[in-house]
């Protein structure tokens, strides 16, 4: 689903260049769960970006699917983005005056979806993560760990093929955590691809295999165990 | 008396939060007046309402007692659907976090509110391009807020506020998540579409920032313990 090669990134400060990510070669089938692991300014939401088509500065080669992206417009990315990419973020990116319902709704009124089908949609959506109850409340009325079901399932909610998540239980304890995994894990089931960034073991530990960043390159194991 | 430039006024507002065997007083009697083209402050400590406060002024929450007329119509026994069409339509929300979209453009994201209205998309153009033009982020329409500060993410959810052009300008800790330079043009942002007509309605705990509306209400324990004028302010 996912092909990278050669893939770089970096910054031009006058004559001199920083690389934040360094000749990337990767796949990812469709129906993996994959997870990307390293230190702090290792590259990894650098990586996620490009993925997800927020990022442009980089170079190389990257296949989604059946599109050569390095050789689409911006107008172009963001269509197969809309289309079958949807986002979780550490920080759940809801908009507090809008209700749950109303936050829900957002990518469809976005992707043209007809005002008449949305309801079906979004209820379904309620339906599958338990959150009927809480449609007509406004994020602020909920805790943390329910904010990100919320935006799991906008993430979800037009059907995306894959699901790249930052962090996406950063903010969250581990009880929580837990729930929000085990939701990745029933929707990587019914075969949605996700790539997650995290710095947690556990929630690695639900994903079929890590991808380890160091300094913008991909090595072959934990660098941490590898310094030790 | 009637005073027929009130946008708001709030009468005997009390909110009562109850759990278990205890009882919270948000808000205690609050009652005060806001005029078309005002900017009111309402300042003080975590814990004293003002975040009950401005949500109620927002339509995201009712109050357990007393009346809030917006426009002169009473909103308080609203539908909720009625309630979520005048929240949309009428007031323009600005948070401390922002509350962007990650994977939207900022044209995307200002362009969000219109999209509930079943506004023609020429309109919706021409609206998104005058409030980024607004607060200076015409050039970043194409960015993602990943890519941008954290002072300019704010002036792009102040566009989203305005795009929509409401009656009135919510503002709960603007500043909240910035430095204080990014805090500072933030906040002179404000003033500058205060003076160019907008009614706004900021919760701070910062007093240096009080000083930058017309007046100030204290509150303390869910009351309003003291009103103060801007000039007032700035000659202490």
């Amino acid at each position: 689903m996912i092909k990278l090669r050669g893939v770089d990134r970096f910054y031009e400060n006058g004559a001199a260049r920083t690389y934040v990510l360094r000749r990337i070669d990767a796949d990812i089938r469709e129906g993996e769960f994959v997870t990307i692991m390293g230190p702090s300014g290792a590259g990894k939401s650098t990586l996620l970006g490009i993925l997800g088509m927020l990022d442009h500065g980089w170079t190389g080669e990257f296949k989604l699917l059946d599109y050569a992206v390095e050789k689409l417009r911006p107008k172009q990315r963001a269509e197969l983005n809309r289309k079958y990419i949807g986002f979780v973020f550490q920080s759940y990116h809801l908009i507090d005056n809008l209700t749950v319902y109303e936050n829900i709704e957002i990518p469809l009124s976005y992707r043209n979806v007809p005002s008449s089908q949305r309801a079906g949609i979004v209820c379904d959506a309620l339906d599958r993560f338990h959150i009927v109850g809480k449609r007509d409340l406004f994020p602020r009325q909920l805790s943390g760990g329910q904010q990100q079901v919320v935006a799991i399932a906008r993430a979800v909610v037009a059907n995306p093929k894959l699901i790249l998540a930052d962090e996406p239980t950063g903010n969250l304890h581990s009880a929580q955590a837990r729930e929000i995994m085990e939701l990745f894990k029933n929707l990587n089931a019914g075969g949605t691809t996700i790539v997650q960034v995290t710095h947690s073991e556990t929630n690695a530990a639900y994903s079929d295999r890590v991808i380890y960043l160091q300094d913008g390159w991909i090595v072959k194991a934990d660098p941490r165990t590898q310094s030790g | 008396m009637e005073n027929n430039n009130a946008l708001i006024r709030m009468e005997k507002v009390s909110k009562v939060f109850v759990t278990d065997e205890v009882e919270t007083h948000a808000l205690a009697g609050v009652q005060f007046e806001l005029n078309k083209g005002e900017y009111l402050s309402v300042a003080g400590p975590s814990g004293c309402g003002k975040s009950t406060l401005l949500a109620i002024l927002g339509l995201l929450d009712t109050p357990t007692d007393g009346a809030y007329y917006l426009n002169g119509q009473p909103v308080t026994g609203l539908k909720l659907s009625e309630r979520a069409r005048i929240r949309n339509r009428e007031i323009g929300f600005i948070f401390q976090a922002f509350n962007l979209i990650g994977d939207l453009t900022v044209y995307e994201n200002v362009e969000l509110p219109l999209t509930y209205r079943g506004m023609p998309s020429a309109e919706r153009k021409r609206r998104v391009e005058q409030s980024l033009e607004r607060v200076g982020m015409a050039h970043r329409m194409k960015h993602y807020p990943s890519q941008l500060s954290g002072g300019q993410q704010q002036r792009v959810a102040v566009a989203r506020a305005l795009s929509g052009d409401p009656l009135i300008l919510l503002a709960d800790e603007p500043t909240g998540n910035l430095d204080s330079a990014n805090g500072e043009a933030v906040m002179k942002l404000l003033k500058e579409l205060h003076l160019a007509g907008s009614t706004i309605c900021m919760v701070t705990h910062d007093p240096r920032y009080s000083e930058f509306a017309d007046r100030t209400i204290h509150l303390f324990d869910g009351r309003i313990v003291e009103e103060s004028a801007e000039v007032s302010a700035s000659h202490q």
